[in-house]
């Protein structure tokens, strides 16, 4: 009971301004303002009734005859979960999200490690030259995209003046131009947090490893990859999670065949005006995505954690 | 660096050109065509400024760069503060109630696809104009969703900053008789410049960039050069888009070259100092 | 230069200046300072002595300010200070890595503290000159601490933290980031100054010669605990445990067990040889003791020890034993023997070389005596 009092006394006496309290207190409330609330909305959305002037204002809670009543409309999820063409598009998204985080992998990773093992004075230069794209316009170089598949484009001149075919192959709007374009836009995301674990790596593991008789490559298989775990995981969260939602590259680059999440909710929008099932579909792709973005969490921070140590 | 055979020595020269390559690739090809003479999709004509003299008078994209740049502005000044604020709890306040939620959100836009972000602001927005009658979309409403965006990327940057400081600086400060906030001004920000600045220009070119977020929450008479761009992208392929490009990447290079260099040269200026500090020392 | 001191000095030394009761800190159930109680006389340098882990560091933080303890007082001058913020407290630290302020010149460095309490311009002047003369830097005031050696980095921090003429100075490893010719030199300088101001010291190290060199007094810690204070001397001379014995210098250790106990002398009878102390101790027959003697204490020759020497009466082989040179280290102004005794016990001996070419020169495999006076020796019972 003398907590309470406590409490409520500490209210009134305003102890709680402190500045510590305010430093705290400002970023969270713009992050409950621009992000907590926004998503409540969505997920309220998402489970109301759309009223005839096309707007989800029915209530959920109503007072009808000394009844309160509460409305959950569910059918906008029960129409997603039975809709065979949206199952498709998630399972599309996610499998085009993970070819593109494997060969982002794949190629950023011996990437990283060539960067990483450079000497220390080319290093900076190195590194500047990865990230100067990036500091150049995303849509730009997405779009440049569209003139190198294009069947009149780039590639395709330079097969057929080699000989290798005779005419052009339709290399746009394909599954093969949208990965393209996913591994080329978030290559330098897999290649940054995976060059800073490398780079801090000591270099004496793989001396000992070499001095009990391991090769060069038994000592990068069991010592250098396992090491590098966090830093793989980062990269491929940094990569997975913003391609399973991406709209810009499928609009771009992707063709009919190639089915984005991003894109559906675009159109549900956009073309559809149906805002209860963009709504839904939303908190759907927040729940798919919810265990990934959680993982990333914990690596960053056990980054930060083995850096303090 | 030692042992390493020419195989591997090779190889990995050879990757890495490779990597660069195609890292390198689309924006070769852009700078180039935006000399194209002809209109053709990716047919070389000849060499012509054509595409950068109807860019001089293409108002719609002219007054889409104006608002993109008065946007980036705003929103990278706010993206910093708010980030800054975010990074201090995080590194100083290591224990608080809600900790891990704070932390959470505050990263959560990194990752989170911009399409959900976007819809999800613009459904609040909606809602209240629906119930306030304001605000309607427009510029605050883009500034608002680039400074989420913007301020996840910034705490990131300000945080492993201030995280490399050491923690006896702040301590030496309230030995001498530093507040908390004095602390913070006189000792800490100094010495996070580098940092702010480096967050300021990375969220300045992000939201420059946007396209998802400033699709969702643009309104009537506010089109952001991202999407001008975009729309016309949608529609085929455009030289003048092409000319954006290269000027875009020619003052990006510049800049990034100018700083590389400043940075090499202050660094080789304090490298001379210490060892003339350390000859004198033998007194 | 005058300084101007305080107006008690040196000659206080025996005033109770900084009083520390029953002191604890717990982090997550482990007591990092585990009942510390101890008293640190006005003007004196006070060292708190241990290897890491032993709680001088978090001891010196609570003074400071930086961590508050579990459950104890702390009073400087007659007021408790537990509640008091760092930024009040009248107490300054000099800290391990120097933390100076890489965005300040020397000057603005020095200057920080008195400008943070208000002092008028031409005041804070003038201390910073007066600090500079101190540590004999004032060519460097306007220089960035990156552009400094480490030698005067470390001199801007001594000034930086008696600018503001604290009551009690705190020194966190002082010497630990130098070079050993620099710490020699180092040492003397800053005990200069310290006694130059006349404020009133303590300081954290791990190192013993450190801490026998430069402090008043030595608290030996371990564990949270204090084993041990006292005078460097009296620390070395008269351990009151094997702890502090065989932590300070090296030592020879032998256990055994009361045999006689008279008023004036008492005799301990180890498996190597038996020990007899001119004096009376504490203990009782029959007790299990260690006998601690130094290994700068004990004789090494090939002839037998008179018994003059061992001050131990006629009858008797007291402190004395023969064994064989096992080894033997070379240091230039000392040579080490290690002798294994009959008994099997290695014993450490160290003489020094006196003259520049030794007639009595020792070899391996030499077969010696080895003697001690028993005035000589140390009974430890714990």
């Amino acid at each position: 009971m003398t907590s309470l009092l406590q409490s409520l006394r500490n209210l009134v006496t305003l102890r709680w301004v402190t500045g510590r309290n305010a430093v705290i207190a400002v970023p969270s409330l713009f992050l409950a303002a621009a992000f907590l609330v926004p998503f409540l909305i969505v997920l309220r959305i998402s489970l109301s009734d759309m009223d005839t002037a096309g707007s989800p204002f029915g209530g959920l809670l109503s007072y009808v005859d000394g009844i309160i009543v509460l409305k959950v409309k569910i059918a906008n999820y029960l129409f997603i979960a039975a809709d065979e063409l949206y199952l498709l598009t998630y399972l599309s998204s996610i499998k085009y999200a993970t070819i593109t985080t494997a060969i982002c992998l794949f190629i950023g990773y011996p990437f990283a490690y060539f960067m990483a093992r450079a000497k220390p004075s080319i290093r900076p230069v190195l590194m500047m030259l990865v990230m100067l794209p990036f500091w150049t316009s995303f849509l730009l170089r997405v779009y440049a995209w569209k003139g190198i598949l294009a069947n009149h484009g780039l590639l395709n001149d330079l097969l057929i003046a080699l000989g290798v075919v005779t005419e052009p192959v339709q290399m746009m709007n394909t599954s093969f131009s949208l990965v393209v374009g996913m591994v080329y836009a978030y290559l330098p995301f897999m290649i940054l947090p995976l060059y800073a674990n490398l780079v801090k790596m000591d270099l004496r593991f793989l001396e000992a490893a070499a001095d009990l008789g391991a090769t060069p490559l038994q000592a990068f298989w069991r010592i250098t990859v396992p090491l590098s775990k966090s830093g793989i995981i980062a990269g491929a969260m940094l990569v997975f999670i913003p391609s399973v939602g991406e709209y810009v590259i499928p609009e771009l680059l992707g063709g009919p065949e190639t089915l984005m999440i991003g894109r559906v909710l675009w159109d549900e929008y956009f073309t559809n005006n149906d805002w209860a099932m963009a709504s839904s579909v939303t908190v759907l792709v927040i729940l798919l995505i919810l265990v990934p973005m959680a993982i990333f969490n914990k690596y960053k921070t056990d980054q930060h954690a083995g850096e303090k140590a | 660096m030692n042992g390493r055979t020419f195989l591997q020595r090779w190889f990995g020269r050879g990757w890495l050109s490779l990597g660069y390559l195609f890292l390198y690739l689309p924006i070769i090809v852009l700078i180039v065509f935006s000399f194209n003479s002809s209109r053709q999709d990716m047919v070389w004509t000849g060499f012509s400024l054509h595409w950068y003299q109807e860019l001089m008078s293409d108002t719609e994209i002219i007054s889409g760069f104006g608002l993109s740049l008065k946007i980036a502005f705003m929103s990278a000044t706010s993206s910093v503060v708010l980030g800054t604020f975010a990074a201090f709890a995080l590194v100083n306040y290591q224990r608080f109630n809600g900790r891990t939620l704070f932390s959470s959100m505050v990263s959560a836009p990194l990752v989170m696809p911009e399409v959900i972000i976007g819809l999800s602001l613009l459904l609040m927005l909606v809602s209240m104009q629906k119930v306030f009658g304001f605000p309607e979309r427009g510029v605050a409403t883009i500034w608002l969703g680039h400074t989420l965006l913007g301020m996840a990327y910034a705490a990131v940057v300000v945080q492993s900053r201030l995280q490399e400081m050491s923690k006896s600086l702040s301590e030496a400060a309230m030995d001498l008789g530093c507040r908390a906030h004095q602390v913070f001004f006189l000792v800490t920000l100094p010495n996070i410049t580098q940092a702010l600045a480096s967050a300021w220009l990375l969220t300045f070119t992000l939201s420059l960039d946007d396209v998802v977020l400033s699709a969702f929450l643009s309104g009537p008479g506010s089109t952001t050069m991202p999407l001008v761009i975009f729309s016309r992208a949608r529609l085929g392929l455009d030289p003048r888009v092409n000319a954006i490009a290269a000027l875009t990447i020619l003052v990006v290079t510049v800049a990034v070259i100018v700083y590389a260099v400043m940075l090499a040269r202050s660094d080789r200026r304090r490298r001379r100092q210490l060892s003339a500090a350390y000859t004198i020392d033998q007194e | 230069m005058t300084i101007a001191t305080p107006a008690a000095s040196a000659s206080d030394a025996s005033a109770p200046f900084l009083l520390i009761d029953q002191l604890v800190k717990e982090f997550d159930g482990v007591r990092a300072v585990n009942d510390i109680s101890v008293t640190i006389n006005k003007g004196e340098i006070f060292a708190l002595l241990g290897s890491s882990g032993c709680g001088k560091s978090t001891l010196l933080r609570m003074l400071a300010g930086f961590e508050t303890p579990t459950s104890g007082r702390i009073a400087l001058a007659g007021n408790s200070i537990v509640d008091v913020p760092p930024h009040q407290r009248p107490i300054n630290m000099m800290f391990q890595s120097y933390a100076l302020f890489p965005h300040l010149s020397v000057w603005d460095n020095i200057a920080f503290g008195l400008r943070r309490d208000g002092l008028p311009k031409a005041e804070v002047a003038a201390r910073v000159e007066q600090m500079l003369a101190l540590v004999q830097l004032g060519q460097y005031a306007k220089r960035k601490p990156h552009q400094l050696s480490g030698g005067q980095q470390q001199r801007v921090a001594l000034a930086r933290s008696l600018a503001k003429r604290p009551q009690l100075l705190l020194l966190d490893e002082p010497l630990g980031a130098l070079d050993k010719k620099l710490r020699e030199r180092t040492q003397m300088e800053l005990v200069n100054i310290i006694e130059q101001v006349g404020v009133t010291c303590v300081m954290v190290t791990h190192d013993q010669d450190e801490a026998m060199s430069m402090a008043t007094r030595i608290a030996v810690m371990s564990e949270g605990r204090i084993l041990q204070v006292g005078a460097p001397g009296e620390i070395y001379e008269t351990p009151n445990c094997r702890f502090v014995a065989d932590f300070i210098g090296s030592v020879n250790l032998f256990d055994g067990r009361i045999t006689q106990d008279e008023p004036d002398h008492v005799v301990i009878a180890t498996p190597d040889g038996e020990h007899y102390v001119s004096h009376g101790i504490t203990g009782n027959l029959g007790m299990d003791v260690s006998v601690a003697v130094r290994p700068e204490k004990i004789g090494i020759q090939t002839a037998p020890p008179a018994l003059e020497e061992r001050a131990s009466p006629k009858e008797h082989g007291y402190n004395c034993a023969q064994g064989v040179i096992v080894a033997m280290a070379y240091f230039g102004n000392e040579t080490s023997y290690h002798v294994r005794l009959d008994s099997g016990t290695v014993v450490k001996v160290s003489r020094t070389n006196a003259a520049r070419h030794d007639a009595a020169r020792l070899e391996r495999e030499q077969r010696v005596w080895v003697w001690w006076d028993g005035a000589d020796i140390v009974v430890l019972t714990s």
